[in-house]
């Protein structure tokens, strides 16, 4: 899941500085999920702004609506009949959204409200890690399912580094050295001879942005058109 | 309304989120007690103080609410466990957000007031609306009315229909 974070009020503010008709697009999806951009988090956000505008004396109108995802276009079809009644729209998708969004409407201006973190799993109630980097070749068979690449400090794919301390990494001994996870994972699953295994060099350039990627059995209905 | 009612004396209006469990009931118990507390003070019952949400506090001081408190149970005498516990959390939330708009947190406030407790509910009543005088009115007062920002309708999302299944359960709508 998407995992983002709403930008501080005084930026928003800043954005949407000198507008008077906001509408405030939220996504029913992954910022739902991580409490950032869902319905309930849109209502707050324009409660918020709608306040903090009348006290310093401002008159403007925000509106709200949340589709169920930003990133498909059928979604954003709801906001048809509404987008011309708005100065500009204020998104709380995860980056993504926030482009289809802007191409959708490209006659309006659309800003983000959140900053997009990564994509990641709950650790427990409001809080998440990152836990994948998308480096389109996974490699979670050979290191127990847990990921070097986005663990590991130095994205090492045969570790650990002289580095680890005690189960903790050198570069900030708060975290956990992915090594030391990849390693008693795998003695737990009675795998530790997959460690001895030596990685190849990751190939970097499948990971060239920006991805984009067809589904085998879309391919020849797309070359037909 | 007339020019000169700015003379009259501020009468703050004060919203009450009370547990059904506890606070609501310390407060049947204070008028059986025939105690008397702050008018000004509007009860608002709510199952439980888990229900509580940053949205609701805020919607009471969008429309006018001078001060707003919600009262739920003492720690460990949740009906359901944990509610008042994310009340307080809520609460504490909710103060942030109101500094970060500028008006005044400590015109919120969480209470703990057991069902037993009729003398501790008019007392909180009394505390709350004090504070709300000291603070003075809340200027979003005067433009509660305008632009009250809306809810756009949205038509439910169109799925295609699920395909006929001969086995189990799916069938199409
Ligand atoms: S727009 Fe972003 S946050 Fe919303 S569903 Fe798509 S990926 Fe998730
Ligand atoms: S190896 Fe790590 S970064 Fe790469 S796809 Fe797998 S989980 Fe994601």
């Amino acid at each position: 899941m998407i995992v983002a974070e709403r930008k501080p009020i005084e930026q928003i503010e800043a954005m949407i500085e000198g507008f008077d008709r906001i509408l405030i697009v939220g996504c029913g999806t992954c910022v739902a999920v991580c409490m950032a951009g869902g319905e309930k988090e849109v209502e707050l956000l324009a409660a918020e702004l709608r306040m903090k505008g009348k006290l310093e004396g401002r008159n403007r109108t925000i509106d709200e609506i949340t589709v169920t995802r930003q990133c498909d276009k059928e979604y954003l079809d709801a906001l048809e009949k509404y987008a011309d009644d708005y100065d500009i729209i204020l998104s709380t998708a995860c980056g993504a959204g926030v482009q289809l969004l802007a191409e959708r409407y490209d006659e309006k201006i659309v800003l983000p409200a959140l900053n997009t973190l990564f994509s990641g799993v709950a650790e427990g109630a409001g809080q998440w890690t990152q836990r994948c980097m998308a480096c389109e070749d996974c490699i979670l068979d050979q290191t127990g399912g847990i990921c070097p690449m986005t663990i590991c400090a130095k994205n090492l794919l045969n570790g650990p580094c002289g580095g680890t301390d005690h189960g903790k990494c050198e570069v900030d001994g708060e975290k956990d050295c992915a090594w030391t996870l990849i390693y008693n994972r795998m003695k737990k699953l009675g795998r530790l001879d997959y460690l001895k295994k030596i990685q190849p060099p990751k190939d970097y350039s499948v990971m060239t942005k920006p991805g984009r990627y067809t589904h085998e059995a879309f391919k020849e209905a797309q070359q037909e058109e | 309304m007339t020019q000169n009612d700015t003379t009259e004396p501020f009468e703050p209006k004060v919203v009450a989120y009370c547990c059904t469990y506890c606070a609501y009931t310390a407060g049947d118990l204070a008028g059986s007690m025939r105690l008397e507390y702050a008018p000004n003070v509007r009860v608002v019952q709510i199952l439980c103080t888990g229900k509580i949400d940053a949205v609701l506090l805020l919607r009471a001081f969008e429309d006018g609410a001078d001060a707003v408190y919600v009262a739920g149970c003492a720690i460990g005498d949740c009906h359901f466990l944990e509610g008042n516990l994310r009340a307080i959390q809520t609460v504490a939330h909710t103060k942030k957000l109101l500094a970060e708009i500028g008006l005044e947190p400590q015109r919120l406030e969480f209470f703990q007031i057991p069902a037993s407790a009729g003398p501790l509910f008019a007392q909180r009543a009394n505390e709350m609306t004090e504070r709300a005088q000291k603070l003075g009115p809340n200027p979003l007062r005067k433009t509660m009315k305008q632009n009250a920002g809306r809810k756009l309708d949205k038509a439910p999302d169109q799925h295609p229909p699920l395909p006929q299944a001969k086995h189990g359960q799916l069938y199409c709508r």
